[in-house]
C-alpha cells in the first residue's frame, strides 16, 4: 500500500526528517511515536503533500505509483486523508457544503456520479449515526466555533464520510479529555478494515490503549529509532524516550 | 516546489470574457464638454424646456466645483474634454418592436445573457437594456403596465410622464450634490425609470443591464424609481464593458423614493472592465447612489457586488426621513490586479425609531486596494435610532491592502450604534486543508471567499446570488494557485 523509503523533508531550510524507511500493509495500523520536534507531523503532513514540506530525497510509493509526483488534491482524490493536528477554520462555509464538495471531488475523480443534496444528506447522516456524533455539527461552518474535542471528532467524521485508502491522523488525541478520546477512538476502530491501512501519530501512549496498534515506530531526529509491536509502546510508557536516545544502536 | 506564497499569487488573472467589442454605426457628437454639448444632448432627445434648464444650472455648478481629493484611490487626472457624451447606435427614432432592434446590438445583448425577446428572458426578469448612451428595449412593459407599474427609459419618461420626472429628478441627489453627480445631471443622456403605484406589489424583478461600446465615450445614466404607499419592488443592475488600453468613464446617479410602508430592494452586480494585469485600460465608476425613505415604515435596501472597474468610488445610502424607517447595506467589493475600490455607505437618520444595518466584505487580491468608508449620522431628533455595521476585510497574497474609515456622528442620546471590523488573511492552511479533503486550490479559494461573502449574497434575488458566486469566482481567478 505505502512504502517510504529513505526519505529526507525540509521545512523552511531546516531538515526535518533524515532517511525514513516504513512499509504500511493494507489491513495494517501503524504507531508513529516520539518526542516533541522528532519529525512525526512532518511526515504526516509530507505524506499528504503540504507544499511548505519540501522532500529532498527519497521516495514514497503510493499503491504502486510515486506519490511525491502527485498533488495534494489528487492524492486525496486517491484515498489519502489526513487528520489534522489543527483542524483548520472556514468561517461562513457550512460543513455538510463543504464535506458534499469534498466527497464529490472524489467521487468525480474515481468516474463516480456526483451525490446530489438529498442522497448526500441521507449518506452523512447514516455515517454521523455509527460515530455517534452530533448532527447539528453539519450545520455549523467548518471548524469555526468548535470546542478542541468537537474539531477533532470532525476530522473523524471526514474521514468516515470520505472513506480513505490510506488514513494518516496526525494526533488526533492532543488536547482531548478522556470521553472525547473514546469517541474518537470509536471511530477509528470502526473504520479499521483490511481494505485499509492507518498511521497514527501521537506522542502518548494513552491513545494506543484504545486504538491497538499493529506495529510501534519510534521517531528521533528524523529517523527511525525503533520498531516493534504494541508492546513497545507500552515500553515507552515505562521507561519515556530518553530510554532509546540512550541505546540508538539497539535497532 | 512552490512555497506558500506563489501559490496564493498564482491564482489571480483570468480573461475578462465580457471584453468583446460590436461593431455597430453610432451617432456620436465631438467630443469635449461646454454648454453647446449640453444644448445638442437636450435637443437630440427632444426634450422640454425645463429640463435642459435642469442640465445648465447642473453645468454651471460643476464648471465652479473640484473633482473631490479625498478618496483613497489614486489615479491620472481625467481630461472632461477628451470624452465623448453621447454615443448611440443607429437606429429608427422609435422602435414598434424588438424586431427593430440592430441585430448587432441584440446580438451582443444575447452574448452577455441578456435576451431581448421576451419569451426568452427568465420569466420572473423584466428587463431595460442601455447601449453606450440609450436604452435600446425595454421588456414585459405591457404586462406591467396591467398593475400600473411604469418601467421604460429615462428618456420615455420624460416624454410620457413628466409630471413624475420634474417631480423626483433631483429631489434625492440634487444636481449640486457633487463633482460626479453635477456631470451626469448636464449631461446623462439614457437610464431607467420605474413607479410602482400605490399598494402594488411589483410582480417580477426589474432590472437594468448596462453596456459601453464606444471608444471614448463616457456613459452617463440616470436612474429614478419611485415606491409609492404600500408598494414594493426589488430591482437589479448589471453592467459589463469592453476591453479597452484608455480608462472610460462612468459617471451615474441613482435616486430612490419610498413612501409610507414602501419597500425597495436595489441590487447592483458591476463587472465593468477591471484593466488588465498591470493596470492598464478598465473603467472609472464615480457612482451617485442615493434613496430617500420619506415615508412612515418604508424600507430601502442596496445590496452591491462590485467585482470589476479599474477604480469603483460609490456610497449607496439612505436618507432616514420617515419615522421607523429602515436602511440597508450589504456589499461585496472586490479588487483585484490594479484594481481600486473606496466604497461604503451613508446612513442618515432624521425620523425617530430608524434603523439601519451596514454589512460591507473588502476582498483584496493581486495589488488591489480596498476602501470601506461609511458614515452614520443620527440628527438631534432621531430618538431611538439604531445602527449596526460589520466591516469584514479579507486579504489573499501580500501585496493587496485593505482600509476602513468608519464616521459616526451622534447628535441624540437615545442612540444604540455598534461597529464591528475585522481582516483575515486566506492563508495557505486553509486552503491546504481544502486540497487535503479534494478539492482544487481555486475551489478552496471561491469556497472561502463565498463563505466570507454570505451574509451578503443572501439579500440578492435567487437567481443573481448563483451569478455573482460565479462572477466573484472569476474576478478572483489566479488570486491563488
Amino acid at each position: 500500500m505505502l512504502e517510504i523509503k529513505n526519505l529526507h523533508v525540509r521545512v523552511g531550510g531546516k531538515e526535518i526528517l533524515r532517511g525514513i524507511d516504513l512499509a504500511v500493509n493494507n489491513g495494517e495500523l501503524h504507531a508513529i511515536m516520539g518526542p516533541n520536534g522528532s519529525g512525526k507531523s512532518t511526515l504526516a503532513r509530507a505524506i499528504a503533500g503540504h507544499p511548505d514540506y519540501e522532500v529532498t530525497a527519497g521516495s514514497i510509493s503510493y499503491g504502486g505509483r510515486n506519490l511525491l509526483e502527485m498533488s495534494p488534491e489528487d492524492r486525496a482524490r486517491d484515498g489519502v486523508f489526513m487528520a489534522f493536528q489543527y483542524p483548520v477554520e472556514i468561517p461562513g462555509v457550512n460543513n455538510a457544503y463543504f464535506l458534499k464538495a469534498a466527497v464529490n471531488a472524489v467521487r468525480k475523480h474515481r468516474g463516480q456520479a456526483e451525490l446530489d443534496a438529498m442522497e448526500f444528506m441521507s449518506y452523512v447522516r447514516e455515517k454521523a449515526k455509527i460515530l455517534e456524533l452530533d448532527p447539528s455539527l453539519l450545520n455549523r461552518p467548518v471548524n469555526e466555533g468548535f470546542s478542541g474535542g468537537e474539531k477533532k471528532r470532525n476530522e473523524i467524521f471526514q474521514m468516515a464520510v470520505l472513506e480513505p485508502a490510506l488514513a494518516v491522523l496526525d494526533e488526533t488525541d492532543s488536547g482531548l479529555d478522556i470521553d472525547a478520546l473514546k469517541i474518537v477512538a470509536h471511530g477509528v476502530n470502526a473504520m479499521r478494515s483490511p481494505t485499509r491501512a492507518t498511521i497514527v501519530v501521537t506522542h502518548y501512549q494513552r491513545l494506543l490503549n484504545y486504538i491497538v496498534p499493529d506495529f510501534v515506530h519510534v521517531l528521533l531526529d528524523g529517523r527511525i529509532v525503533r520498531s516493534g509491536r504494541k508492546e513497545l509502546a507500552l515500553q515507552l510508557e515505562e521507561k519515556g524516550y530518553g530510554w532509546l536516545e540512550a541505546e540508538p544502536q539497539l535497532m | 516546489m512552490p512555497t506558500s506564497t506563489d501559490t496564493i499569487e498564482e491564482l489571480a488573472t483570468r480573461e475578462y470574457k465580457y471584453g468583446f467589442v460590436t461593431d455597430v454605426e453610432a451617432e456620436e457628437l465631438p467630443p469635449g464638454l461646454n454648454e453647446d454639448i449640453v444644448r445638442r444632448i437636450s435637443a437630440k432627445k427632444h426634450e422640454p424646456e425645463w429640463l435642459l434648464e435642469w442640465r445648465l444650472k447642473a453645468f454651471r455648478v460643476w464648471q465652479t466645483m473640484k473633482e473631490p481629493a479625498w478618496q483613497n484611490v489614486h489615479y491620472k487626472p481625467i481630461d472632461y474634454q477628451k470624452i465623448i457624451y453621447y454615443s448611440a447606435p443607429k437606429q429608427k427614432p422609435s422602435l414598434k418592436s424588438m424586431d427593430e432592434v440592430d441585430p448587432e446590438v441584440r446580438k451582443t445583448f444575447e452574448k452577455l445573457g441578456i435576451p431581448l425577446e421576451e419569451q426568452k428572458l427568465f420569466s420572473g426578469v423584466a428587463v431595460d437594456a442601455v447601449f453606450d448612451s440609450v436604452s435600446v428595449a425595454t421588456t414585459f412593459k405591457a404586462r406591467l403596465a396591467e398593475v400600473g407599474i411604469i418601467f421604460c427609459s429615462f428618456s420615455e419618461a420624460v416624454h410620457n410622464h413628466p409630471d413624475l420626472v420634474k417631480r423626483y429628478l433631483g429631489s434625492v441627489v440634487p444636481y449640486s450634490d457633487n463633482f460626479f453627480a453635477a456631470l451626469n445631471s448636464a449631461v446623462f443622456s439614457d437610464g431607467s425609470f420605474a413607479y410602482i403605484p400605490k399598494g402594488v406589489r411589483c410582480p417580477m424583478e426589474l432590472s437594468t443591464y448596462f453596456r459601453i461600446n464606444a471608444k471614448g465615450s463616457g456613459q452617463f445614466e440616470r436612474t429614478l424609481i419611485v415606491a409609492e404607499a404600500g408598494a414594493y419592488v426589488s430591482y437589479l443592475e448589471g453592467c459589463t464593458a469592453p476591453m479597452r488600453d484608455e480608462h472610460q468613464l462612468h459617471a451615474a446617479v441613482v435616486e430612490l423614493v419610498a413612501l409610507d410602508d414602501a419597500t425597495i430592494k436595489y441590487s447592483t452586480i458591476q463587472n465593468w472592465y477591471p484593466g488588465d494585469a498591470e493596470g492598464k485600460g478598465g473603467i472609472y465608476n464615480f457612482v451617485t447612489k442615493r434613496g430617500a425613505c420619506i415615508g412612515v415604515n418604508s424600507k430601502i435596501t442596496w445590496t452591491q457586488v462590485e467585482t470589476g472597474s479599474a477604480i469603483t468610488w460609490k456610497y449607496p445610502s439612505c436618507i432616514l426621513q420617515g419615522d421607523n424607517s429602515i436602511g440597508e447595506f450589504y456589499s461585496v467589493a472586490t479588487t483585484n490586479n490594479r484594481q481600486q475600490a473606496d466604497t461604503g455607505t451613508k446612513m442618515i437618520h432624521l425620523g425617530k425609531n430608524t434603523k439601519s444595518t451596514i454589512v460591507s466584505k473588502g476582498i483584496s487580491a493581486g495589488h488591489g486596494q480596498n476602501t470601506y468608508r461609511g458614515q452614520v449620522r443620527i440628527a438631534k431628533n432621531a430618538t431611538g435610532a439604531r445602527n449596526y455595521s460589520q466591516c469584514d476585510s479579507l486579504l489573499i497574497g501580500d501585496k493587496c491592502g485593505a482600509h476602513t474609515f468608519p464616521y459616526l456622528e451622534i447628535k441624540n442620546t437615545t442612540a444604540r450604534v455598534e461597529h464591528e471590523a475585522s481582516t483575515s488573511k486566506i492563508d495557505e492552511d486553509q486552503i491546504f486543508y481544502c486540497r487535503q479533503r479534494g478539492l482544487s486550490a481555486e475551489d478552496a479559494v471561491n469556497m472561502i471567499v463565498s463563505g466570507f461573502c454570505k451574509d451578503v449574497f443572501r439579500e440578492l434575488p435567487m437567481e443573481f446570488a448563483v451569478e455573482a458566486q460565479k462572477l466573484l469566482s472569476v474576478s478572483l481567478e489566479g488570486s491563488v494557485g
